[in-house]
């Protein structure tokens, strides 16, 4: 325990290091996953067949493939094509068609899951589709989701993992780059997934209390 | 720039790959077998257990859930050795798995068991059955046909969580898919293959649980 502690304090700037890419790729991965899922969730919702059809093979093709097939693919075929995106770039890309296409599926449930009537009268009331959308049903589909949102956040870090594979130097790869010159493989590991541990506890934690201040009472 | 698709390595390879995804689907069944029967035995524990029980079960599953798979995976092969724990690689991924699949199970059956009608149980109290009886009798067939399709759905995700044994060279799909991108650099074929290989399988499972739900009428 001594000689973890010493080690640790030895290896603080690059655990941290790791730590501050994955909280990097993480973050980056929710947003751009939640704007797409944003728009693919209305398309789904509202859009006809031809804005459908692509869409519905987007999600279910994504939905039905590994993460890690993703990040490989996204790695080596980016490559391939001449892309010049750096591993991270390539990782935050696959980690973001991952979020968009579940917040996707999420999205277009909530909004399907709101009464007609309401576009109805927001028809009535000679608002615009874009205003029912923005004014009427988006507020009350976001409110819906929000619970599912928090858990699929924890769901990306838990996947930026993953990307230790195609080499983007986040907590996992730092951890074991620590492990293959200490040998302390246990101490290591541990104190990794504890670490991915708490900062998965501070999102839901954050995410309950947004629970309480946006819920109906 | 153009890219020129060449099939021929794929259809060489078709046996590893598919060898691979059976590979996949074992560990899968034999890692939801295990979890099952923890996730049974937690779900009890959380429902009908005195708190401490309730506490220690709440903490296994967030633990679990808050934790990255492939942690676990690495711990279970690489750091448990530490403590005189050693085993095989398929072995470690499928404990791994397996304890990860009890923590996501314990949700799924703690939800129906609390689904189950107080109703039920009082029922069959009051025909003199023990409170063993009524749970093995009562509430478990019923808990387990409500559990259905999320145990359905938590089947695929592992399903699609064997993926992470490649990490450790365990030769399933990912891992056959990733080996003809690196020695043929048929970069876009190889990946499509797995891809296809993945989304067909989880949609055939998805529609067999669809007939077991008709099969079985819900309570």
């Amino acid at each position: 325990m001594e000689r973890f502690l010493a080690e640790l304090w030895n290896v603080r700037w690059q655990l941290a290091e790791g730590f501050v890419a994955t909280v990097e790729v993480s973050a980056a991965a929710i947003v751009v996953g939640s704007v797409i899922g944003l728009f693919v969730g209305i398309g789904l919702a509202f859009g006809n067949r031809p804005v459908r059809w692509p869409l519905r093979a987007y999600v279910d093709v994504i939905r039905g493939t590994p993460v890690l097939v993703l990040i490989l693919a996204a790695f080596y075929i980016l490559a391939a094509f001449g892309v010049q995106f750096t591993a991270t770039g390539s990782g935050i890309f696959a980690l973001s068609l991952f979020c968009g296409a579940h917040l996707g599926e999420i999205f277009r449930g909530a909004l399907q899951a709101i009464p007609l009537t309401q576009i109805e009268a927001g028809r009535s009331m000679g608002l615009r589709m874009s205003q029912i959308l923005l004014l009427v049903l988006l507020p009350q589909a976001l409110r819906q989701v929000l619970p599912v949102w928090i858990n699929t956040a924890v769901e990306i870090v838990k996947a930026s993992t993953l990307l230790s594979i195609i080499g983007v130097g986040e907590l996992l790869l730092k951890t074991q780059e620590v492990i293959g010159r200490t040998f302390l493989t246990l101490d290591f590991y541990v104190f990794a997934g504890l670490i991915y541990f708490l900062i998965n506890l501070l999102i839901e934690r954050i995410g309950r209390r947004a629970e309480r201040r946006f819920a109906l009472t | 720039m153009t890219y020129v698709f060449n099939f021929d390595v794929i259809w060489a390879n078709a046996g590893n790959l598919v060898g691979g995804l059976a590979l996949g689907l074992a560990l899968a069944l034999v890692a939801v077998l295990i979890g099952a029967v923890i996730g049974l035995i937690v779900a009890f524990a959380a429902v009908d257990g005195s708190p401490a029980w309730r506490r220690l079960a709440g903490g296994y599953v967030t633990f679990v859930r808050n934790t990255p798979l492939l942690v676990i995976v690495l711990v279970a092969y690489f750091a448990l050795p530490e403590l005189g724990i050693r085993m095989e690689k398929l072995e470690s991924f499928v404990v791994s798995l397996a304890l990860y699949a009890g923590a996501y199970l314990t949700e799924v059956f703690r939800a129906s068991l609390i689904g189950v009608p107080v109703g039920l149980t009082d029922a069959g109290l009051s025909i003199g059955l023990t409170r063993f009886q009524v749970a093995r009798l009562i509430r478990l067939p019923i808990m387990l046909r409500n559990a259905l399709p999320a145990l359905g759905s938590t089947f695929i995700s592992l399903f699609k969580d064997t993926s992470l044994a490649a990490a450790i060279s365990i030769p399933e799909l990912t891992f056959q898919a990733r080996r003809i991108n690196v020695d043929s650099f048929r970069v876009v074929e190889a990946w499509m293959a797995a891809s296809v290989l993945y989304v067909s399988t989880s949609l055939v499972i998805a529609a067999g649980l669809r007939r077991l739900e008709r099969v079985f009428p819900r309570f």
